[in-house]
């Protein structure tokens, strides 16, 4: 079972029940389980919208929408029933955060879903893993067996009169269906590729009908914030950027993990503290804040405080909260490449500039970390990243545009290097050092 | 809804709210190029062609999906947007196999067109290809998935449209490929709407590949010959060996009764007229008993000596004629004119596919109440069905038939306004037919249950086991505004007149009386009946027809089509002059029959019919000729000549011919440069139908003006026009190629209730054409392919 890393300044409050033995209904309970979901019941629809604004959650999935404004898009009448839906596909190269939460607190979801359906007046909540993560549905399913068992979930739920189903399903293994109109479409049992929108989910969704969608990490804190206040989860964060969240440090460092530290807090401590600096002595070359496809900071550039408005100051994105470390062995065209690998291998193909483009990009980062470019290559590499930004159906193609330019705006020098045959440098450095061992 | 006004390219506009602003823009004549975006399929947004500039929208947004809003100010064409258009198309032609010199699509690919415009020019793409090997899918259909641009237009069509469902898209990514239902082939209706709908050369037809490049061709916008539907088809023709060869049939007119629509017959099933086997030469029986080709004179001249010897000998009673289902009006007319006046027979018939006569009285007794029995017919005319009527009607009662199969067209209208304007389908059958899943409500009856379903709807509660869906079906049709009823060869006779009577008791209500193929409804209309003259006049009522003929007509009622075979067999028929038409093997007549009669067939092909004959003359098929022909709904159409066979006759001309060969005068037959020809456009009309050049010497070596010629089909519309007033419709309009509703009027006849059944429904399906559908080696092979395989899907 993977763990929550610790560090003195982190504060736990998604990871408060983390390795206590939360998966047991009554162990969660002990852990004041299921109290918010009763303070919600209380609270009514707008009293829990009102209290989701206070505590200026933004969404962890990467966008950072505020939480709060997103439940109140709902409309109160509609046509067709509601749903609840949790993202749970998570799947963004450097991001292993909602995993933790299946693994150590499956009910904090649940919970946090009958608080999102009554939020909305909804009957129906849908828990969406991504296929690689089926091994957690088992533990997901036995969460939510207990719930029902506990009549937390089914026909009036805690006696309220009211009635809340939940059901969990898994992906096929696409990056794709992380777009949460994919999921739906996913969910619905066709081809995960994205919809239209306008209309947008909040409208019309799941089955046609009014549906929030949330990330599961944002999911799993709603009931934390029933739990110590809307307006006291705020103040952990920075201004417009409530609480905390999980922050998977990962790459060259020494003591990569998963912390859950409170908004705003500045990137460099983060790698140098709480990460505890670059492992073996090396330099630090680059850092990918929020998860591959957000743009690559610089070692100057990284003095900055984690919260999605500062991240966006400086040039690159908050994203999933994936912090991707890299030392100066690194080539930057290999690391380039590899990111356009998952992405050409992700596209759904739905749409031109995604389709086309990364696998152009995918072959051109080949041929030129193999030597067999030109400086003409690096130019077209840059221009084609610049056409599919902002061109695409849905957000993956700039996911898949932003680092690339990134990459070369920021390290076209090492693009230079592997130009007319010469290849990779570093691969030489580390054969020659290979053979001197 | 209200309009919105809006800012595009610094010109005002208005359109409905909610209106696209790529269509917005489109009705305003600014061109949003697009590639997945198709009028009436869902939406896309796929290809990002369509991308504009919005005012105060951070990014380009795709004109597909945004619809126009009060104020918005919109650039559809900067430096910005081409940059993104172009890049958009290098990105394409990165895997793209730029092919296009051997592309069937060349010349008229929407890729190479959006290329041209936005100039990517310049091959950045220096990498190696996705290459995957062609695909034949089916006879008709071939899939080249490299230069398949994943528009989804063909997934669309084919699931949308034709509710076939057999594209997929599999694998993702740059992998994504289109795929047929069954694995590596399709099973579908082959209507070929995927190929037509393809902007680039991915889906390519088998009939037409790698035959010829498109402006080769010259493109005849004429009417499909086989069902009853009359769609338009644009015919591809090119220049062969012996006159002009059709090598293709698409929709390029989408502006014909079929919209966008066209099924296998209309898009592959000419093939028949390039047949190798095709008749070339007249042909006389020798006294060997052996037909042999003769020159044309000497068949004319022998056929029209021996008809003559038999009427002057026998009379007229002694000879026969069987018209046909695919000639145009004119020929049809022709025919039973020259039958009448120059035969002086009454003996004319045709293989009746649908019960006009008894429609047209039906309609013509169901008079306004206090209209008295000499007022206009109340439902005359203006209560028929015109074919574009199925697009747009709020409400369709569909009682018999298989439209999926028999009428593929008005499937397709029905389907459309179902899904577009969620119209009310209401169907009736004996069987399972597949429009039942566009249908509000189906209701099974058994197959001799029409009479009691049309009573049960008309209040009968008696007359049909009430079950619920019967009563339902009833509730609906009583709460409906307005009706289109459209009714199968099921109903005949008194049945026809109970449905009509039914209908009437309704506020608004249209019908549609169906019949198997593309001029059945002409032939009626056009008196190839032993008792009915054109317009439904009854033999015995012919006074103004002999004042226009100059000539007396017979009065009693003749043989129908049964009635000569039966003359034939007693030796009671000394002559049979048939027309297009096969009935040795439709009416399965033992040949024996026709032993004492002197047969002359004028055909395509040695039908069973034409080797019985003692003359065979070689005829031209619909796309071969000019002149108009009606649908099943009393659409009136133009048809062009396309394509030309050297050694075969248009059977108009064949008729001139014979009954000059019969010592009549071709100006009396054909009264051109007489009375009141209102079509009088000289030069043009001759060209039009592309009969006067050809005929120069023969005209000027009897005194005749070329300009104005006795082949004119034109010269006999005026005739028909005058005698027909529901055929009185405009020609400049026909000319252009519109479809012209008849006007109403066309009934005078009072009581079809007694006349003799004779109506023998075709059973064709989507993939068979009577005897002609034979002929056609597309057909054949996509009915072979299917074996053992259910017909159309379902």
């Amino acid at each position: 079972m993977a763990t929550i890393s610790t560090h003195p300044d982190c504060v736990p409050v998604v990871s408060y029940r983390f390795g206590k033995g939360a998966t047991a209904i009554d162990k969660y309970l002990e852990l004041d389980g299921y109290k918010s979901a009763r303070k919600a019941l209380e609270l009514g629809p707008d009293g829990i919208i009102g209290e989701m604004k206070a505590s200026n959650l933004r969404g962890r999935g990467g966008a950072g929408f505020p939480t709060g404004l997103k439940w109140s898009f709902v409309p109160k009448q509609a046509p067709r029933p509601k749903y609840v839906l949790v993202n749970g596909d998570e799947s963004e190269p450097g991001t292993c955060k909602d995993r933790l939460i299946f693994e150590h607190d499956p009910h904090s979801v649940i919970e946090g879903v009958i608080i999102a359906g009554l939020a909305i007046q909804a009957k129906m909540g849908f828990i969406y893993l991504r296929g690689e993560y089926r091994y957690l549905l088992k533990i997901m399913e036995k969460a939510v067996e207990d719930a029902y068992a506990k009549g937390f979930l089914g026909k009036n739920i805690f006696g309220s009169g009211i009635d809340f189903d939940i059901v969990t399903q898994t992906g096929a293994g696409a990056y794709e269906v992380g777009e949460e109109s994919a999921l739906m479409e996913s969910l619905e049992g066709k081809r995960g590729v994205p919809r239209i929108r306008p209309p947008f989910p909040a409208v019309v969704g799941l089955y046609g009908g009014p549906t929030i969608i949330n990330n599961a990490e944002t999911i799993a804190t709603v009931p934390h914030i029933f739990r110590i206040g809307g307006a006291e989860y705020a103040k952990l964060g920075t201004e417009r950027n409530g609480g905390t969240r999980l922050f998977c440090l990962s790459g060259h460092l020494q003591r990569p993990g998963v912390y859950e530290l409170p908004m705003g807090y500045n990137l460099k401590r983060m790698i140098y503290e709480v990460g505890g600096g670059i492992r073996d002595g090396k330099k630090l070359k680059a850092v990918v804040p929020g998860g591959s496809s957000t743009p690559v900071l610089l070692p100057e550039e990284i003095d900055i405080g984690m919260d999605f408005d500062q991240v966006g100051k400086a040039g690159s994105m908050l994203g999933s909260g994936g912090v991707v470390v890299l030392d100066e062995t690194v080539c930057i065209v290999e690391f380039a490449l590899r990111t356009m690998k998952f992405y050409q291998h992700e596209s759904c193909g739905w749409c031109i500039p995604c389709r086309e483009g990364t696998d152009w990009l995918k072959k051109s980062l080949t041929r030129l970390h193999a030597g067999g470019a030109v400086d003409k290559d690096i130019d077209n590499i840059r221009y084609l990243a610049e056409n599919m930004l902002g061109r695409t159906f849905c957000p993956l193609g700039d996911a898949a545009a932003m680092p690339t330019l990134g990459f070369v705006k920021k390290f076209r020098k090492e693009f230079e290097d592997h130009l007319e045959g010469r290849g990779c440098p570093y691969h030489k450095a580390r054969e020659e050092e290979t053979a001197l061992v | 809804m209200a309009d919105v006004t809006f800012t595009v390219d610094g010109k005002k506009l208005t359109a409905p709210a909610g209106t696209l602003l790529i269509e917005a823009c489109r009705t305003h004549g600014i061109e949003i190029p697009a590639f997945c975006y198709y009028p009436g399929l869902s939406l896309q947004a796929a290809c990002r062609m369509c991308v504009v500039r919005i005012e105060k929208v951070p990014k380009l947004q795709t004109a597909c999906t945004t619809p126009v809003a009060e104020n918005m100010v919109v650039t559809t064409e900067s430096p910005e947007i081409a940059q993104a258009r172009k890049a958009t198309i290098e990105l394409l032609l990165g895997n793209h196999p730029l092919d296009c010199p051997v592309c069937d699509a060349g010349g008229e690919c929407e890729l190479q067109d959006m290329t041209f415009k936005y100039g990517a020019h310049e091959s950045k793409f220096v990498e190696i290809k996705q290459h995957r090997e062609e695909q034949q899918w089916s006879p008709v259909v071939f899939f080249d998935r490299p230069r398949c641009i994943l528009c989804y237009r063909c997934v669309r069509v084919c699931g949308e449209g034709m509710d076939v469902w057999a594209l997929g898209i599999q694998n993702r990514g740059a992998g994504a490929v289109i795929a047929p239902n069954k694995q590596d082939h399709l099973e579908c209706e082959e209507c070929g709407m995927c190929i037509d709908i393809c902007p680039v050369g991915a889906l390519t037809s088998g009939t037409y590949r790698y035959k010829t490049r498109p402006w080769e061709m010259n493109h005849v916008g004429t009417i499909c010959t086989h069902c009853g539907d009359g769609c338009r088809t644009t015919l591809g023709v090119r220049r062969g060996d012996d006159g002009m060869d059709i090598v293709r049939g698409d929709n390029r007119d989408k502006s014909g009764i079929n919209g966008d629509f066209l099924c296998i017959k209309g898009r592959y099933a000419f093939d028949f007229a390039n047949r190798e086997d095709r008749l070339t030469k007249p042909l006389i029986r020798q006294a060997d008993g052996k037909l042999a080709p003769v020159n044309w004179d000497q068949a004319i001249e022998f056929a029209g000596k021996k008809l003559r010897e038999i009427r002057d000998a026998r009379g007229g009673g002694a000879i026969g004629v069987i018209g046909s289902n695919r000639t145009t009006n004119e020929e049809a007319y022709l025919l039973q004119k020259f039958a009448r006046t120059v035969l002086g027979t009454n003996n004319i018939d045709h293989h009746r596919t649908a019960d006009y006569p008894a429609f047209a009285a039906a309609l013509n007794h169901s008079i306004e109440p206090g209209a008295g029995s000499s007022g206009t017919p109340a439902l005359a005319g203006k209560a028929e069905a015109s074919l574009r009527d199925f697009a747009s009607a709020k409400a369709i009662l569909m009682l018999g038939n298989d439209p999926t199969e028999q009428h593929p067209g008005l499937a397709w209208q029905i389907r459309t306004n179902v899904r577009l304007n969620n119209a009310r389908l209401y169907v009736a059958n004996h069987e399972l037919i597949k429009l039942r899943r566009q249908a509000t409500s189906f209701l099974q009856i058994r197959e001799g249950d029409y009479p009691a379903l049309i009573a049960y709807l008309g209040g009968d509660d008696s007359a049909l086991d009430g079950n619920g869906e019967a009563a339902k079906l009833r509730e609906a049709i009583r709460g409906e505004e307005s009706l289109l009823v459209a009714f199968g060869s099921e109903f005949r006779g008194g049945d026809v007149s109970a449905l009509v009577r039914f209908g009437s008791l309704l506020p608004t209500v249209k019908f549609a009386c169906l019949a198997d193929y593309v001029n059945s409804r002409g032939a009626a209309d056009m008196g190839l009946y032993p008792d009915l003259l054109p317009g439904y006049v009854p033999v015995g009522a012919a006074a103004h027809f002999a004042e226009e003929y100059g000539s007396a007509l017979p009065a009693q009622p003749g043989f129908d089509l049964v009635q000569m075979f039966d003359a034939a067999e007693r030796g009671a028929l000394g002559a049979l002059y048939v027309v297009g038409s096969n009935p040795i093997a439709r009416y399965g007549v033992d040949p024996a029959a026709l032993s004492n009669t002197f047969l002359i067939v004028q055909d395509m092909f040695l039908t069973e019919t034409a080797q019985l004959a003692d003359v065979v003359l070689p005829a031209a098929n619909l796309y071969e000729k000019a002149g108009t022909v009606t649908n099943a709904f009393g659409d009136l159409q133009m048809v062009k000549k396309a394509a030309d066979k050297a050694g075969v006759r248009t059977d108009f001309e064949l008729i001139v011919r014979l009954a000059g060969a019969l010592g009549a005068d071709p100006k009396k037959l054909v009264p051109f440069g007489r009375r009141g020809v209102q079509a009088d456009f000289g030069q043009a009309r001759g060209a039009q139908s592309g009969e006067v050049d050809r005929h120069g010497v023969w005209l000027a070596a009897h005194h005749l003006e070329p300009k104005l010629s006795p082949f004119d089909p034109f010269a006999i519309l005026d005739e028909i026009q005058r005698l027909v007033p529901a055929y009185n419709v405009p020609h400049f309009e026909l000319l252009a190629g519109d479809d012209q509703h008849l006007r109403p009027g066309l009934v005078r006849i009072e009581d079809a209730g007694s006349r003799r059944d004779l109506v023998l429904p075709s059973n064709d399906t989507l993939f068979s054409s009577g005897t002609l559908g034979r002929y056609s080696q597309m057909l054949s092979s996509v009915m072979e392919a299917r074996k053992p395989a259910e017909t159309a899907a379902d």
